[in-house]
């Protein structure tokens, strides 16, 4: 007869429940090299869009701050300077023969000089930046909302998804590059910056122009931007996904 | 194990019965008139005198399913958390980490004179050396600075993405999972009758806490019942701290943080929801412990058996002692 609790029975419970928790461990690590768990896992953030879609209007506002919040020093993440000569180029003459490429489907592709930039309707907005590492950081953003530049190329009715392109190689030899839906793209606060804290964009930031999305996490917030196209889908685009980050995993609709 | 002679039950009639009948709960060790059936084994004799038992029906099937649901949920939800904290180590409070403020609490590794690294735990401006498991631990069988060891996340490898996937997918399972949980407390009166504390519950609450301390639990029919400790701790998880949890969550997304611009500094703004993510998940954690710990001393088997089979087992002896 065994006793409950006895020695015997003890170590084999510790014994089995070691055993178990390395193979979970194990386990774990195995599914998420596999092709169909990680698709199961997707259904979550399936979820996370469609319940952030449900609970919080196309227009929602994210929360603006006053000077007394900025961060003293705006974190540049990723790339801080472009291993590019083209980029490095344009960067040695303060960006003066940069140009902004619009076009795809549209019916007036366009170029925008920074100085055409500049002189277009402009916002200001101190938002928050929260990366998808989990830090947050505070700054001041000036720039052309991108709904001012589609209306100046207006867009087809078929695009759907807008691509920006940019010059910043990554460590793995792939151009960097995001993408929003029209609702996003539409949004008050979406902006071209060229400005940061009220001065010219810091290349470290992501100069001669970033763009801001800010319902979104960082990544979504592409840098050193160079051309801009109108999509009916960016399946076509790299790998597909989306984006760089997308293309490696994260989230397309990054809004958790 | 030799108790086997319990005379046949319907099911019904064990459900009824645990049910209905109610027992003193101010007096835990009284002994009434035992269970309708009760099964006496003659050979199992204690101290001399006989030892009386019955198995009913503890825990019902939906509550077993949800509970065990639970159990991988939490675990997947911690460690792979802790994968996602790994990705910037660091909690402040606040709506920037760059605020010019030094963190809350900070993982990290740095070297020492001669060049070994080092981790280091910083809280609130205190620091702890915790090479090996904080801020530096063995990945790969090499020293590696990372914040929580690859034992502790899910996957294993520093991989973020696969991290949040794992989080937010097991997020939705144990919302739902919970949801159903408080759904089906209220309308099945599992809430009422097992969860809420009685009046004599309130009464004794000072005798509980002195039990506790003592490591002694109910025994008899009076086992049945969840004591008031156990009950205000449930409660405090269900009510307070698991949708709290969830808030803190929700509040990290900058597109619900526009649901109404500014809710988020009700918390301590979005660097502080993070923060608090992270406290109530080392609650929970804690909770997890002590919970554990009490269902190994107050009999390990007949609890777990309850938790898989849903069948607990009283044991009535006037002479036993509460362990």
């Amino acid at each position: 007869m065994t006793i409950p609790g006895s020695p015997s029975r003890r170590t084999f419970l510790a014994a089995a429940l070691g055993s178990a928790c390395t193979a979970l461990l194990t386990g774990c690590d195995a599914l998420s090299k596999t092709q169909w768990f990680p698709k199961l896992l997707e259904t979550g953030e399936h979820l996370n869009h469609a319940a952030q879609r449900l609970l919080t209007s196309r227009k929602s506002m994210a929360q603006e701050f006053s000077e007394a919040d900025l961060s003293p020093d705006f974190r540049s993440n990723g790339t801080d300077y472009p291993d590019d000569p083209a980029y490095r180029a344009l960067a040695a003459s303060q960006f003066a023969d940069w140009a902004l490429r619009v076009d795809g489907l549209v019916n007036r592709p366009s170029n925008f000089s920074l100085a055409r930039l500049r002189g277009m309707r402009s916002r200001t907005q101190i938002t928050r930046h929260d990366c998808v590492e989990g830090w947050s950081a505070i700054g001041k953003w000036t720039g052309v909302p991108l709904s001012e530049v589609l209306a100046v190329v207006q867009p087809q009715p078929q695009a759907r998804y807008v691509v920006f392109y940019c010059a910043d190689i990554m460590d793995d030899g792939a151009r960097y590059y995001e993408s929003v839906d029209l609702d996003d793209a539409y949004h008050p606060q979406t902006i071209l910056a060229y400005a940061l804290n009220g001065r010219a964009l810091p290349i470290a930031n992501g100069a001669p122009l970033r763009v801001r999305i800010e319902r979104q996490l960082g990544y979504k917030m592409a840098k050193y931007v160079m051309r801009i196209e109108l999509v009916e889908t960016f399946k076509t685009v790299a790998d597909g996904q989306g984006g760089y980050w997308e293309d490696r995993g994260y989230e397309w609709y990054a809004g958790i | 194990m030799t108790e086997k002679s319990q005379p046949e039950q319907s099911l019904d009639s064990r459900l009824d019965e645990a049910l209905d009948m109610t027992f003193p709960a101010s007096d835990p060790i009284a002994v009434r008139s035992p269970c309708p059936h009760p099964a006496i084994a003659p050979d199992d004799n204690v101290g001399g005198s006989r030892v009386k038992y019955y198995r009913y029906l503890r825990h019902r099937l939906a509550v077993r399913i949800m509970h065990w649901i639970n159990v991988v949920a939490i675990a997947v939800l911690l460690m792979s958390g802790l994968q996602i904290f790994n990705a910037h180590s660091a909690l402040y409070w606040g709506q920037s980490s760059y605020s010019g403020r030094p963190p809350v609490l900070q993982i990290t590794a740095r070297q020492t004179s001669e060049g070994r690294p080092i981790g280091v735990t910083r809280v609130l401006g205190h620091e702890f050396k915790t090479t090996g498991v904080l801020g530096v631990s063995t990945q790969d069988g090499q020293l590696t600075a990372r914040a929580f060891p690859t034992w502790a996340t899910i996957p294993g490898p520093l991989w973020l993405a696969m991290g949040r996937r794992w989080h937010f997918f097991f997020a939705w399972v144990f919302f739902v999972n919970g949801a159903l949980y408080v759904a089906y407390s209220v309308l099945t009166r599992h809430l009422n009758r097992d969860l809420l504390p009685t009046r004599d519950n309130w009464r004794s609450i000072g005798r509980s806490i002195l039990d506790h301390l003592r490591l002694r639990h109910p025994t008899g029919d009076a086992a049945r019942h969840y004591n008031v400790l156990q009950k205000l701790t449930y409660l405090l998880m269900m009510f307070a701290l698991l949708p709290l949890i969830m808030l803190m969550g929700l509040g990290m997304s900058p597109r619900l943080d526009s649901l109404w611009p500014g809710w988020v500094d009700v918390f301590g703004g979005r660097q502080g929801m993070r923060t608090l993510h992270f406290i109530i998940a080392c609650a929970i954690v804690l909770f997890v412990l002590v919970h554990v710990f009490e269902v190994i001393i107050s009999g390990f088997w007949n609890n777990l058996r309850s938790m898989i089979t849903g069948h607990y087992e009283v044991r009535t002896n006037p002479h036993d002692n509460p362990r």
